[in-house]
């Protein structure tokens, strides 16, 4: 589904991703994981369009989107939960989900979609003629989750979705995103929560300062030595 | 103590009309502000285009009011456009500071251009209206405040219908608070920064076309003073809130012509840099701002 190839990113002078090579099979849950700074969020940003690679390919859906604008990435279905949720804050929840099926003109479709995130988000209801500022950390984060599941997603790319919650909140989280994947979307997840994160994936990388050093399935990440003493907290 | 009531309500009415030109103008600062952050310094010319819009409309091609205004706005809106196009655009991600002194460039481009294309002479605007002279009590307004209070109210509420109620005006919300993820929702951001300076554009023109009504003279730079009056009502009611502007514009118009009126108009230009100087002291995000400090 997604092919990321040999990819290399600046800012400016700053060498942020040193050859990075991913691969994201068809249906899969993909683990993107590392410390502070290691260029997950760069990794993703890249991938959707907000930034280019001076170097390599990325191949999604068989075409080459290397270079494509960002507004047009999530045309084709591929779409991004931000770090940090970036929720509208100034503006309703609703408003931010029409805002996620902003592409789209389908009516009835959106109608549909709109009631099935709302399913997926019970929270979301109830306060769905709040200001988005005023929701929760968690309420965030699920409203930029739904945000992104109007958009019909083929892929979603997550970063961090666990950041800042507590860890009931955080299981309810996994819990949403297997079901996301379940329904037979791509998820490439970010997360510095390793454990959590080789819980639900198939497939998982370790990178490290712009690198990817270790790669595998997520059961064979999860009993190797390096990944338990550096991620996994022994 | 009557003629003072009286004189009070005058002045009230004088200023309204005046405010809501600055207000029309204003939209366009903080709309633009508020969309790439910058302070568009050729927006007061903008302005004097589009009184010039207006003028050709009614003159040469014999046109009447409302299809004047309307022909000016669309002709405005296609040179902001362009102005965005060819000088902004490329300096999307320079320094501030650089955008800024482009802005000033663009603003001394559009006056000395329109110099040389229609002459620094000053142009007398057709009356396009009989001019009458309606009384409340002993209250006066002229056909041209009402044609201004009238035509700046519909504008007005179309911009907010616009803004709060169009899938357009959403996206231009959601741009100008958080870009990026406004892209990651498939929001083109460069067009919606090209409606903004349309929008903003027809504006200001419209307030050009209006002036022109109502003081019936127009020249090339015609927008310095009114462009800089804006830019204080855009701060007052706080730079980028579109309400805001339309608050400041009108404030700034009533202190005006209180000013003039009980004072002298000696002080009127004083009284708006004024009130720029004190919310800057007191309440630099404006009226309507949430107190945030942010480098410019
Ligand atoms: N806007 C920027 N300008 C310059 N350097 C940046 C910028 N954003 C990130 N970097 C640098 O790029 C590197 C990778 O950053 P990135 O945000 O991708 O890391 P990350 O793995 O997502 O970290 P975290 O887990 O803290 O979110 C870091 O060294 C960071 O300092
Ligand atoms: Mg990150």
């Amino acid at each position: 589904m997604l092919r990321v190839e040999d990819i290399n990113v600046y800012y400016g002078a700053i060498h942020a991703i040193k050859g990075i090579s991913l691969d994201v099979p068809d249906g899969e849950i993909v683990a993107l994981i590392g410390s502070n700074g290691a260029g997950k969020s760069t990794t993703l940003r890249t991938i959707s369009g907000l930034m280019r690679p001076k170097t390599g390919r990325i191949m999604y859906d068989g075409e080459d989107i290397t270079g494509v604008p960002a507004h047009k990435i999530v045309g084709k279905g591929l779409c991004q939960v931000p770090e940090g949720r970036h929720v509208f804050a100034n503006m309703t929840v609703m408003e931010n989900l029409e805002l996620g099926a902003y592409l789209r003109s389908d009516k009835d479709g959106i109608a549909k979609d709109m009631e099935a995130v709302f399913e997926k988000f019970p929270r979301l209801l109830e306060r769905k003629d709040q200001i988005s500022g005023t929701l929760s950390g968690g309420e965030q984060q699920m409203l930029a989750m739904a945000r992104a599941l109007m958009s019909r997603p083929k892929l979603l790319l997550l970063d961090e979705p666990s950041m800042g919650l507590a860890p009931l909140l955080v299981k309810e989280i996994f819990n949403i995103i297997k079901e996301i994947n379940a329904g037979g979307t791509t998820v490439l997840l970010v997360e510095q929560n390793a454990n959590m994160a080789l819980s639900i994936a198939d497939k998982a990388y370790v990178l490290e300062t712009g690198r990817i050093t270790l790669s595998g399935t997520a059961a064979e990440l999860a009993s190797s030595e390096e990944v338990r003493k550096a991620y996994l907290g022994g | 103590m009557d003629t003072l009531l009286q004189q009070f309500f005058q002045q009230l009415i004088n200023g309204i009309s005046l405010g809501s030109i600055y207000a029309l103008i204003a939209l366009g600062y903080t709309m633009i502000y508020g969309i790439i952050k910058l302070i568009n310094f050729a927006h007061g010319d903008i302005y004097m285009i589009g009184a010039y819009f207006g003028f050709f409309a009614t003159t040469q091609l014999g046109l009447g009011f409302i299809p004047a205004i309307i022909l000016s706005m669309a002709g405005a809106a296609i040179v902001g456009i362009i102005i965005e196009r060819v000088a902004y655009r490329p300096m999307r991600n320079a320094p501030r500071i650089a955008i800024l002194i482009t802005a000033i460039g663009v603003s001394f481009f559009l006056e000395y251009s329109m110099i040389l294309l229609v002459s620094p002479q000053p142009r007398t605007f057709p009356a396009v209206f009989t001019p009458t002279v309606y009384h409340f009590g002993p209250l006066v307004a002229n056909s041209q405040q009402l044609v201004i209070l009238i035509s700046a109210l519909i504008l007005m509420v179309a911009l907010s219908y616009i803004v709060n109620s169009t899938k357009a005006g959403k996206a231009m919300r959601a741009v100008s608070f958080d870009a990026d993820a406004a892209r990651l929702m498939g929001i083109n951001i460069d067009r919606v920064i090209s409606m903004t300076f349309a929008l903003g554009s027809a504006l200001a023109a419209a307030g050009g076309v209006l002036v022109g009504v109502y003081y019936n003279s127009i020249d090339p730079l015609m927008g310095m003073m009114p462009g800089l009056k804006a830019f204080v009502a855009a701060v007052l009611g706080g730079i980028g809130i579109i309400p805001g502007a339309m608050m400041g514009g009108i404030i700034l118009g009533v202190v005006e012509a209180m000013v003039s009126g009980f004072l002298s108009s000696t002080f009127r230009d004083a009284a708006a840099f004024g009130i720029l100087i004190l919310i800057l002291l007191y309440k630099p995000a404006g009226l309507l701002g949430k107190n945030v400090r942010e480098k410019v």
